[in-house]
């Protein structure tokens, strides 16, 4: 295969890829803003023709891209997780980075009313649908749950009635984003916390990061023929993708998201 | 694994703008040692200048994009096939 | 046209005026960036090698470490726009390195574990402007940042100082090397902004 320099778009190989719409930048206007944790926010957005023909069905586990204009003209551009359902207004939680550019704008300074630029749905491998069944596996660390949330939702929202278990890996009870909605899972679901640097006095359940023998209490059995979501800082699904390879999930079974290094 | 490192997931929209449709579920095969997979779980590393995308099984760098003043350079060396 | 984000701005400069080149933004982090994964080579296969020159020349860790080395505190700027002050090496001079070397040419491309290669005229190797550090902030140098050595020219954005650097090809003419190939500026002065090509 060759190099070439493209201003425009190389045709899609082969022919045989679904069309997609054209991927634009549409204006979006910050419906509200609500804190989840005190380094997380998510940001309710007003997206003329969400979902819809023209922007494509969004399906869930699926990402968008914003871009940040600023009155000198610089610009930047980040991919955030879709944290709604398809069918509900867009959504996106945002983590705070130490020294981050976009995410302490986001989760700071942004109020309602003010305009970003938003393109998407974006991602055709971090799907889940009603149809691919489960039983599910879902193993979030930290902001890893945001896409996670939208596969539960949708879940919800669609009636399904496969059975999940969520493994959730927070710093503390403080870090746990979606606390309240965790807590009261839909039926079928069970949630696992696993918290990694300090929990609340009479904390019961798991203090450490995940490994390979929580992963063989939590994860269901790969005679139940289960499909796993993981996503999360790169490291975390590194380890929890072998822990399920290690426990007999096919590769092919085994979904991945790395949001790279964040804070450990 | 470097730490640092994430997965085809992260340039889903890149890829698009490029090839006009969703390829994270293409699968790109490895030049240099036939490894084949999906575009999703291919490693991407991000320095800044560009993004670079590896093989998972033997790190040959497989696509290369740089977008220099709005045009994006696109490097498919590394693939012996993409689709 | 795209929409303003109302109080978005660039990350700011926050330095005296003049101390870092137009367009960059101070931190104190080392953020650190790569195209691949960091390399292993142990220290008793390294090798720093001379190629081009009338005869090759190569130093193994013991030789290298052998020779005289320097420290220095320098700024350092990055294209991606940071820039890290009062940074301190321990490095050997490629004026040493250099020195043991007959050649006549004018050019390098420095080449690294894991392939990464970027060009330099030699005139910006010599005269007290480069080195190949083995020392970052009074310990060995980590191997996330281009440990156990990378070249070190702070003269020039910091793509050209190659971590993980285990030589330099001599050339008759300057030829790209990784981003040169794909628009970066041969030459890459930070205090001209001479980030792309053309620029």
């Amino acid at each position: 295969m060759a190099r070439t320099a493209v201003r425009g778009r190389l045709n899609a190989p082969g022919g045989r890829r679904p069309q997609t719409p054209p991927l634009s930048w549409r204006t979006t206007t910050v419906a509200a803003v609500s804190d989840e944790t005190p380094r997380v926010r998510t940001l309710r957005l007003e997206v003329p023709d969400w979902p819809g023909p023209s922007v494509g069905q969004q399906r869930a586990g699926q990402h968008v891209d914003i871009r940040l204009t600023a009155d000198d003209g610089y610009q930047a551009e980040r991919a955030y997780s879709i944290a709604s359902a398809p069918g509900e207004p867009l959504a996106l939680t945002v983590e705070r980075l130490e020294d981050g550019e976009v995410s302490p704008y986001l989760t700071e300074e942004l109020r309602p009313g003010d305009l970003l630029e938003v393109r998407g749905p974006i991602g055709g491998y971090f799907v889940w649908e009603t149809g691919f069944g489960g039983p599910l596996l879902l193993a979030a660390g930290g902001s890893g749950i945001v896409p996670l949330r939208s596969i539960l939702r949708h879940r919800s929202l669609s009636g399904s009635q496969v059975p999940v278990r969520l493994l959730y890996s927070s710093r503390s009870w403080e870090d746990v984003i979606y606390r309240t909605e965790l807590d009261v899972p839909a039926e079928g679901v069970e949630v696992i916390h696993t918290l990694t640097r300090s929990q609340p006095p009479l904390w019961k359940g798991y203090a450490r990061r995940v490994d390979a023998p929580m992963l063989a209490e939590v994860a269901w059995p790969a005679a139940e023929k289960p499909l796993a979501y993981v996503c999360g800082p790169t490291s975390f699904v590194e380890s929890v993708a072998a822990g399920l390879v290690g426990l007999g999930y096919p590769a092919g079974r085994v979904r991945t998201e790395r949001f790279g290094a964040t804070g450990g | 694994m470097d730490d640092h490192a994430l997965d085809g997931n992260a340039i889903g929209g890149l890829l698009t703008e490029v090839f006009g449709t969703e390829m994270t579920t293409a699968t790109g095969t490895c030049a240099s040692c036939g490894a084949a997979r999906q575009v999703a779980e291919l490693v991407v590393y991000q320095p800044g200048p560009g993004t670079v995308v590896r093989c998972r099984s033997c790190d040959a760098v497989l696509m290369v994009f740089v977008k220099v003043r709005g045009i994006t350079c696109v490097d498919l060396a590394g693939l012996a096939s993409l689709g | 046209m795209s929409p303003i984000s109302r109080g978005f701005h660039r990350r700011r400069a926050d330095a005296p005026a003049g101390r870092v080149p137009p367009g960059q933004y101070v931190t104190t982090d080392f953020p650190v960036l790569s195209a691949g994964p960091t390399p292993h080579t142990p220290l008793d296969r390294w090798t720093f090698s001379i190629e081009g020159g009338r005869k090759p020349k190569s130093w193994t860790w013991q030789e290298f470490r052998a020779l005289p080395a320097e420290m220095l505190t320098t700024d350092i700027h990055c294209v991606t726009r940071w820039s890290k002050l009062d940074t301190s090496w321990e490095g050997v001079s490629l004026d040493v390195l250099l020195g043991a070397v007959d050649y006549d040419t004018s050019y390098v491309l420095a080449f690294s574990d894991g392939g990464y290669t970027t060009n330099l005229p030699v005139a910006d190797l010599l005269g007290g402007k480069a080195w190949v550090a083995f020392g970052y902030g009074g310990a060995p140098l980590g191997a996330e940042h281009g440990g156990p050595a990378r070249l070190l020219v702070p003269h020039l954005y910091f793509w050209k100082s190659a971590k993980w650097v285990r030589g330099l090809r001599l050339r008759a003419t300057d030829e790209p090397g990784f981003w040169e190939n794909y628009g970066y500026h041969s030459y890459g002065d930070p205090w001209r902004e001479q980030r792309y090509a053309g620029d």
